[in-house]
């Protein structure tokens, strides 16, 4: 471990350090994978997989749950964007190839990619 | 680039205990492939004592209570692969009887507010990047930014009191530290804890010892010393290891020793252990203690700050108070002052033990009600019984009646109720429970713990046992009582030290409060509790007997007979008045009388 030597050192460590225990603090935004046996069989957890390395790489900070079926077991693998306030967004059908495009256009700058929608909550 | 988790599984109370359902975890997470995202962290108290082991689960505050290693593979399969909870692994309300499924659903933790043991249960007590990642240290920093005078003013407009139990203003305690003259000063933390059923700062200690550190740091810079010294019970093995291991890593970042954070302060800390005792947690026996003295108090007419420790000036507080500090020093002292009444703010710990639902550690507000605490953060008494009485603040804590309940306690309403707030050890008390029988335990613990130093501790308190081991075995005077009384006063107001000045407290507010009991005792040789073996008699009321059969397989003796539809009875030669009938019985056809009373009619 290195002597840290100044205040600045210190908050830069916590900084790093935060990363480390988000899933305990609040985050602005969740995704939510389904995984009820449906999901899993149409490669939910390759997608659940996809978006962890996304969210590491790009050093997003959001919290990733899942979820048992909601009934619409056609469209799995299914996933659900929810930004702060803004009202959910589910897409139907992803695949890890389409894990990057979700965060980097609606997860990052609130972009909803409107081809991909099957679902969006009220409110 | 940081491993990424989406989910973290803070398992508590596994600490001391095979670590079966941690190595469950871990190797059915593993199996299943899910060690790249689901983290396993053992963290320290939670509170539910009761339930244990707990698990959260983070981000999605699912709730786990009671798990066993065979819970495991469900667990996993539901939860972590499919996303399901596991309802019968949930927390079932003692009030409704429903399972809640989210940790900030419980109702007993919404009207909980953490202070002191703000990370218990949430971090990794053996990591500092845990600590600091949680914003540790933060108040150090801060600290280092202020003027030592500045801290104090901040301390002592936060109005927090000593959490060891006197209730000895914390800012006034380090003012008169830093004004004592000489150039080596001493910070002592106090985590000895004697008082049965209490361990919240044990708790404190396994679960978050770099806060107690911390803490200390910041009133080392404000006192002016630069030494400091945990002292612990050498039978807290686990506290004794998260501490070290803490005083280690945080000498290996550099925020213990010199040069802290380049502000060009030097503190370290060392810890030292001795057999947990009652008096022993005294603040002038823990300095004798760790001088290598018998750990005996003695008398205060020289403060300790301005002679402690080998005769310096010494600044000693209870681990909870240290805890507290570098949450006032972030926050302010004016956020903790709203927090509480007015002349007792923040937050206190208790621990709740007895007749209760939930048995454990909880943090509120200081000026709730007795009743808040029971019954909305307690769940209130198991099987539905009677609540009969509380007591508050350790075994020398009063003995408060259901008269009291909606009293708010902070420490001068405690004080007048004829009770304290000692630690925050509270045991719940139902209709099964004697006062007279109770007081006479906590008698028996004094005297036990009396270090033999002041004669009226030392014989006072033995004779207040003899006579209330008289009146609980029916042999009691009316005089006894006044006997009692004067005693207690000179008790009281001769012994030097905290135990003997409240050693009478569990007699004097049962007399208060109870005395129609005594004198039941004493003059119809009655217990209405059917506790006191010696003068109570269980007996069946015929008319309300519908002969069931529950007593008769409650009896561990064969003393009751009777046949199916038929009222029973019990053979009073063979009864050994355990009152197993008594509490099987759901009609109340079983009443306890005066042992006398029942041989008459024997007789007759």
């Amino acid at each position: 471990m290195p002597q840290l030597k100044s205040l600045d050192e210190l908050k830069q460590l916590r900084q790093q350090l935060q990363k480390d225990v988000k899933t305990r603090t609040e985050t602005e935004a969740t995704i939510t994978v389904g995984m009820g046996t449906c999901g899993i069989a149409a490669g939910a957890r390759e997608v659940m997989r996809a978006t962890l390395d996304t969210l590491a790489a790009r050093g997003i900070d959001a919290h990733v749950t899942t979820v048992g079926c909601i009934g619409m077991c056609s469209k799995e693998p299914l996933v659900d964007v929810k930004r702060g306030d803004e009202s959910k967004i589910t897409y139907g059908n992803v695949t890890p190839a389409m894990v990057p495009r979700i965060i980097d256009e609606h997860l990052a700058k609130g972009q909803v990619i409107e081809e991909w929608v099957v679902a969006r909550a009220a409110g | 680039m940081a491993q990424q988790y989406r989910a973290d599984l803070l398992v508590s109370c596994v600490h001391d205990r095979p670590p079966e359902v941690v190595t469950a975890l871990e190797n059915e997470i593993k199996q299943r492939g899910l060690d790249q995202e689901i983290r396993v962290v053992t963290a320290g108290c939670r509170g539910f004592c009761a339930v244990g082991p707990v698990i959260l689960m983070q981000p999605d505050d699912i709730f786990y209570v009671n798990v066993q290693a065979a819970d495991v593979p469900e667990l996993v399969e539901e939860t972590l692969v499919k996303g399901r909870v596991v309802e019968r692994l949930t927390y079932k309300d003692p009030a409704t009887r429903k399972f809640i499924h989210h940790y900030s659903d419980i109702p007993s933790q919404r009207k909980q507010m953490r202070v002191a043991l703000r990370h218990c249960g949430l971090i990794n007590p053996e990591s500092i990047d845990e600590y600091i990642a949680v914003g540790g240290y933060e108040a150090l920093s801060k600290a280092f930014t202020m003027k030592p005078e500045a801290i104090i003013e901040e301390i002592k407009t936060s109005g927090l009191r000593g959490r060891g139990g006197a209730g000895f203003p914390t800012g006034r305690k380090w003012e008169s530290a830093r004004k004592a003259e000489g150039d080596v000063k001493y910070i002592i933390a106090n985590g000895d804890e004697g008082d049965p059923n209490c361990f919240m700062d044990r708790a404190l200690m396994e679960g978050d010892p770099l806060a107690i550190l911390e803490g200390m740091t910041i009133g080392a810079y404000a006192v002016g010393a630069h030494e400091g010294y945990v002292y612990l019970p050498y039978e807290y093995t686990l506290a004794v290891k998260t501490l070290k291991n803490a005083i280690q890593q945080a000498r290996e970042y550099g925020l213990l020793g010199k040069n802290i954070l380049g502000s060009g302060f030097e503190f370290d800390i060392q810890l030292r252990m001795g057999a947990r005792s009652f008096v022993g947690g005294e603040s002038t026996a823990i300095m004798h203690a760790i001088e290598g003295k018998p750990s005996e108090p003695r008398a205060k007419h020289v403060h300790t700050t301005d002679k402690g420790l080998w005769d310096r000036p010494s600044c000693l507080n209870n681990v909870k108070t240290w805890s507290i500090v570098s949450e006032i020093v972030l926050r302010g002292g004016k956020w903790f002052a709203g927090i509480g009444t007015k002349t007792s703010t923040g937050t206190q710990v208790f621990s709740l033990a007895g007749k209760i639902n939930t048995t454990g550690l909880v943090e509120v507000p200081m000026g709730t009600t007795v009743r808040q605490l029971v019954f909305d953060v307690g769940g209130g008494l198991p099987k539905k019984r009677k609540f009969k009485a509380i007591q508050i603040g350790g075994p020398s804590g009063g003995v408060l009646p259901d008269s009291l309940l909606d009293m708010p306690m902070d420490y001068e309403t405690l004080a007048e109720a004829g009770s304290m707030m000692g630690t925050g050890g509270v045991v719940i008390m139902d209709d099964r429970t004697c006062v007279v029988d109770i007081a006479r335990y906590f008698l028996e613990f004094l005297t036990d713990e009396s270090c033999g130093k002041c004669t009226t501790c030392r014989e006072g308190v033995r004779r207040m046992l003899e006579i209330m081991t008289r009146i609980t075995q029916g042999q009691g005077k009316l005089a006894d009582l006044d006997t009692l009384e004067t005693l207690a006063r000179v008790v009281h107001s001769v012994s030097l030290c905290g135990l003997g000045k409240t050693a009478a407290n569990p007699v004097l507010s049962t007399l208060r409060y109870f005395r129609p009991e005594y004198e039941k005792h004493i003059v119809d040789q009655y217990c209405p509790a059917g506790v006191c073996k010696k003068i109570t008699s269980f007996q069946i009321v015929v008319d309300k007997c519908p002969g069931c059969g529950l007593c008769i397989k409650a009896c561990p003796e064969g003393a009751i007979t009777g046949e199916k539809k038929q009222p029973h009875v019990i053979d009073q030669t063979k009864c050994l008045r355990c009152g197993a009938c008594f509490d099987a019985c759901n009609l109340g056809a079983i009443i306890t009388t005066s042992r006398a009373e029942m041989e008459k009619e024997v007789v007759a």
